[in-house]
């Protein structure tokens, strides 16, 4: 049921000379934010969050439609089981936290 | 301009806020029961707070010339200690008389859990027992695509009318499900883990207006009262017709809450 063509009433030149500045500062902020993990201290590895960061910013450029529900597909838990209780489990994330993982974590 | 907002959390709002959404054009809020960014120790907790919901929250926004009205339930936060759930849902029904109250809300799940499932079916089947309507919580980040999925299942396995089901805080990974097995889905305008106005109106977009709201879902945490004017705001800068504007931001809500005859403007 999904329409993707031609739902915007906007032409392209309008959409881009209404959002492009917006986009281009949160394009430098995941810039930004990438430089600022490569100057980090002391050890430490790319955790989940970042491998999964790393993996939906490919589908931004690769010329397919629906980006934002295949990012969110991602960022999305896959697994069928359920825990029985939340006590003891960490808030979510952001991203899917591979089961063995001890470390890190966003409240 | 007028608009309802359909989910926001005003017990956590200031006087002020109601002063900025009433001169902003809303003209209706309904609030579901909700965690209110800690756990109560004890039923009574959840006594006072819906009172608060119940007698409270509608003076405080009549002052503004808003109607509020709430949902009842325990919030899956707070559910997954089965014994304690059914003491809080215990003393839902007295609060179902009061002529404010819609419905069961916002029920569903927060960490996927089968405790968190067992309370959700419960409460579905007391929605089901008072024939009231119900708005649903679906998860945030990662666990909501899952969630969203194993709260359709149970909601389709009651006799409620998926036209009487709203489904909250929808993205673009669960919207076309949601909207494909008949029930009303929500779009929640908020800063850090939902929608933003502009994917709200891409959503509309690509997905129809159909069945479908925005809300502020302004509560305790970084969140925007006036969020929905902000989301008209944004269709009518895209070119988007009044009509459209007003249909998914005032006659949907409308529509979808005149089932219950407690709701008036
Ligand atoms: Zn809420």
């Amino acid at each position: 049921m999904t329409q993707v063509n031609a739902t915007c009433p906007m032409t392209r030149e309008q959409v881009v000379n209404q959002y492009f500045l917006e986009h281009r500062a949160k394009l430098l902020d995941i810039a930004a934010f990438l430089d600022r993990l490569d100057r980090t201290q002391g050890p430490g590895s790319a955790d989940f969050r970042e491998t999964a960061m790393k993996e939906a910013v490919r589908i931004l450029i690769d010329g397919q439609p629906q980006r934002a529900k295949r990012v969110l597909d991602i960022l999305s838990d896959s697994t069928t089981e359920l825990p029985q209780s939340a006590h003891g489990m960490k808030g979510a994330s952001g991203a899917v936290r591979p089961v063995a993982a001890s470390t890190g974590g966003a409240k | 301009m007028r608009y309802i907002d359909p989910h926001i959390h005003m017990v956590s709002r200031t006087t002020d806020d109601y002063q900025r959404m009433a001169q902003s054009g809303c003209v209706a809020v309904t609030e579901p029961a909700f965690w209110a960014g800690f756990d109560r120790s004890s039923a009574q907790g959840f006594f006072d707070y819906f009172r608060q919901l119940t007698e409270y929250e509608p003076r405080r926004a009549a002052l503004f010339g808003i109607r509020h009205f709430t949902w009842l339930c325990i919030n899956p936060k707070e559910a997954d200690d089965p014994a304690f759930a059914r003491e809080v849902v215990s003393i839902i029904p007295e609060f179902l008389k009061c002529d404010t109250v819609l419905g069961i809300g916002e029920i569903g799940l927060n960490k996927n859990t089968r405790n968190e499932l067992i309370i959700l079916e419960e409460q579905i089947a007391l929605a089901e027992r008072y024939n009231q309507l119900v708005l649903v919580h679906t998860p945030h980040l990662e666990d909501k695509r899952k969630g969203t999925r194993l709260i359709m299942d149970a909601l389709s396995a009651s006799n409620i009318d998926p036209g009487k089901i709203l489904i909250d805080h929808v993205e673009e990974h669960t919207v076309a499900e949601v909207l494909d097995r008949g029930f009303w889905a929500g779009m929640t305008l908020y800063p850090d883990t939902k929608m933003t106005p502009q994917r709200a109106t891409d959503v509309i977009e690509m997905y129809g207006s159909e069945r479908i709201w925005m809300n502020s879902a302004g509560d305790w945490g970084c969140s925007d009262p006036l969020a929905v004017p902000k989301a008209r705001l944004e269709m009518t800068r895209r070119g988007h017709s009044m009509a459209l504007v007003d249909k998914v931001t005032f006659d949907n809500p409308l529509s979808f809450l005149s089932q219950s005859p407690r709701f008036h403007l």
